[in-house]
């Protein structure tokens, strides 16, 4: 079999991602979790190059890697969780949740079955992942989500402000 | 209320201007004078090589001072070791041999003499209560050593060289004043103790 | 990608420069401690090291030589793997940084190009900013391996910190790329060509100092410089981060913090100050001076922003931790977004939009 540079990675980085996406779950360590779990995120975002995606790899890593997954860390850190700690879960709860997961996986076979074949394409036009092609589409196709997403999350940071904030009545 | 210098502020509790809430001028007011600073004279003395100005009578290492003819001065007496408050000095007497009057002055002298440097906080009273001019401090410092037993000097490094030229010189010290005050009948630094009034105050104890 | 390397033989001088990079940063860190020493004594007027070497030159070998010679200790109940892997991914982080930084013009000799940039992506900007983020982890891992109370709170410190700091950062060079229109650090080196140019500057820095000024403070906050020095704090948290951390382990800590700030030195030059740019450049006939002049300028450029560094460092005394959240979240982010607003104005009425 002939492979070429880009297949090698492919795969590479395929397995990387899947092991650690594994590894995530397996963990009982959630320091250990959250760093696979940045592990899963930077093969990710090879991913992203490997599909000429230069932009949108860059801000994975910045908002997931860079910031997301920094707090976290940060959260678990300041809990310090650890085998001791973790809670004895009953063991109905261990079985729902085993059937819970497992009604994912028709969903993921059928997927599989719908889609067709991936083909592997080098794509021809190495302009697709830049900035400006993504901001030119952004900004006239999809403008409507675009805008209703920002102010998503702009509702979402008043919401958080709206907690963190003391309340007068309880203070006094 | 008068102030002692000119130089006290009063403490001012006004709001800040806006020009002070930005920091900016006065941290680019603080970085001009470290600037300046960069330029200035240091005040480093480099020291093996260059040596800060001491004091003429700078009480460092001892010296147990021989006479002219070369002969210990020293007599151990032990008033030295007496007047020591931090009980630094220690000594061993032993008899003068015959012949060996050229070795030390007196009939007895100083088998041991020993100094802990560690223990000597440097006041000078051995050297003021010495009757027989033999202990000095002198401008030399003690070094640093490895070892905290190497900082009990015994008489190799305490008694100066009999060579005549590797003597220490300690004529600073032994000024006119000094010496009259060290050949005082009955010793200047004494001079305050009267013995009725001693035996009186332990009467009067009693 | 792939068709680059395949074709036209195997081109050497990317991976050369690499590793000339690598030893320059290294060696410029090596000396910014020495540096930063000396800067210190000649501030508070004394001389600083000088007796290794005439002035003291060979301190830094000295230092390093005493930081391999120590005792490697890694505590009994600490995290073996991530206690090794926090100074690993620091300095690594401190090092990815300088590839997209172009260091001067292209040198051309016997026809064949030589660039100095080791790559350079369309996203640089975005690169220096992802990488920078990563930074955060090296001193994560390492304080929470340590499993001490300090060192994790040192930790934690340290990474609100950056964290916070990060935004404002962001936005800030959201506005330079607003006005330089290209997420190339190679193309935003070339737009501040020379110093003059259509009658005004050509340096981003005349163009808008606030956003030199809020990067410049993010960046002091980045790279745990006073006055932002919080996450190593004697009288509160011991050591801080690197409290457990011994031998060369706390040497590659101590060391990546000195590489940051040669990275970070380097971006302000090349992002504001024209980088490797100089006035009347284009009077000189020889490209390859020009070129040559180039490196220097922007080392020269480099260096006098580590010492801007230092120079702060020896001047301010450091912040209060809440202070500091204020400054970050209710001044330099609300002073960042106006400032955003501001350009994007201007640049629509002056119609500088594309």
């Amino acid at each position: 079999m002939n492979l070429t540079l880009t297949e090698i990675l492919f795969f590479v980085l395929s397995a990387i991602t899947i092991i650690s996406g594994a590894l995530v779950i397996f963990s009982r360590n959630p320091v250990y979790s959250v760093l696979y779990l940045i592990v899963t995120f930077f093969a990710i975002a090879g991913h992203y190059i490997l599909l000429n995606a230069q932009f949108l790899a860059a801000v994975h890593v910045i908002v997931y890697a860079g910031a997301i997954m920094v707090l976290f860390l940060f959260v678990i850190m300041m809990l310090n969780l650890n085998e001791t700690t973790e809670p004895k879960t009953a063991l109905w709860s261990k079985f729902a949740a085993v059937i819970a997961g497992l009604t994912f996986l028709p969903l993921l076979v059928g997927a599989l079955k719908t889609s067709e074949a991936v083909v592997m394409t080098q794509p021809q036009n190495s302009d697709i992942g830049l900035v400006k092609t993504l901001g030119q589409v952004l900004f006239t196709d999809y403008l409507v989500p675009f805008e209703l997403s920002s102010v998503l999350f702009l509702s979402a940071m008043v919401g958080a402000v709206l907690l963190g904030k003391k309340s007068t009545e309880e203070t006094n | 209320m008068q102030s002692l210098t000119n130089r006290s502020k009063q403490v001012s509790k006004k709001e800040m201007t806006f020009m002070e809430k930005l920091y900016l001028p006065a941290i680019l007011g603080g970085m001009r004078i470290t600037l300046s600073h960069l330029f200035k004279k240091k005040v480093t003395v480099s020291y093996p090589e260059q040596k800060r100005p001491i004091s003429e009578v700078y009480r460092g290492q001892h010296v147990l001072k021989r006479d002219e003819s070369g002969a210990e001065r020293c007599t151990a007496c032990g008033l030295c070791s007496v007047a020591c408050p931090a009980e630094a000095i220690t000594m061993t007497a032993a008899e003068r041999k015959k012949g060996e009057e050229g070795l030390y002055r007196e009939e007895k002298y100083a088998a041991v003499y020993e100094i802990n440097m560690l223990r000597c906080i440097f006041c000078g009273l051995c050297e003021e209560a010495c009757p027989k001019e033999a202990i000095f401090l002198t401008d030399r410092i003690v070094p640093t050593e490895f070892e905290r037993g190497d900082f009990v000097y015994g008489k190799d490094k305490l008694v100066e060289p009999m060579d005549k030229n590797l003597r220490v010189d300690v004529s600073v010290r032994q000024t006119k004043g000094v010496l009259e005050f060290k050949q005082h009948p009955q010793y200047a630094h004494n001079k305050l103790w009267d013995p009725n009034k001693a035996i009186k105050s332990k009467k009067s104890a009693h | 990608m792939t068709t680059l390397i395949m074709t036209s033989g195997f081109d050497w001088w990317p991976y050369i420069l690499v590793v000339i990079l690598f030893l320059i940063s290294l060696g410029v860190a090596a000396y910014a401690t020495y540096a930063e020493r000396k800067v210190a004594a000649f501030l508070q007027d004394r001389l600083g090291p000088n007796r290794a070497g005439p002035f003291g030159i060979l301190q830094p070998i000295a230092d390093g030589v005493k930081m391999f010679m120590k005792e490697e200790i890694i505590p009994n109940v600490s995290n073996k793997t991530l206690f090794i892997l926090g100074p690993a991914i620091a300095m690594l982080t401190a090092l990815l940084t300088g590839a997209v930084i172009p260091w001067g013009p292209d040198v051309v000799v016997d026809g064949k190009v030589y660039r100095l940039q080791v790559t350079d992506v369309n996203i640089g900007v975005l690169y220096l900013l992802g990488v920078v983020s990563i930074g955060v982890y090296g001193i994560m891992i390492g304080g929470w391996a340590s499993n001490n109370k300090y060192a994790l709170l040192g930790a934690l410190r340290a990474s609100s910190q950056m964290i916070s700091y990060e935004v404002a950062m962001g936005v800030s060079i959201v506005t330079l790329i607003m006005f330089t229109g290209t997420l190339s650090t190679a193309e935003i080196a070339q737009q501040q060509h020379g110093f003059w140019a259509d009658g005004y500057f050509t340096w981003n820095f005349f163009k808008n100092p606030l956003v030199f000024l809020i990067f410049f403070i993010c960046a002091l906050a980045e790279t745990n410089r006073t006055p932002f020095d919080l996450p190593e704090c004697e009288t509160e948290l011991v050591g801080g981060y690197h409290t457990e951390y011994s031998s060369m382990k706390l040497g590659f800590y101590l060391f990546a913090e000195y590489v940051n700030m040669f990275i970070s030195s380097a971006v302000i030059s090349l992002f504001f100050f024209g980088g490797y740019n100089f006035p009347f450049m284009d009077q000189i006939d020889n490209q390859l001076l020009v070129s040559l002049i180039g490196v220097g300028v922007m080392f020269a450029k480099t260096v006098f922003f580590i010492f801007v560094f230092m120079w702060i460092r020896w001047t301010i005394p450091r912040f209060r931790y809440d202070q500091l959240m204020n400054l970050g979240w209710k001044v330099l982010i609300p002073l960042s977004l106006v400032n955003l607003a501001i350009t994007g104005l201007v640049m629509y009425f002056t119609g500088n939009l594309e």
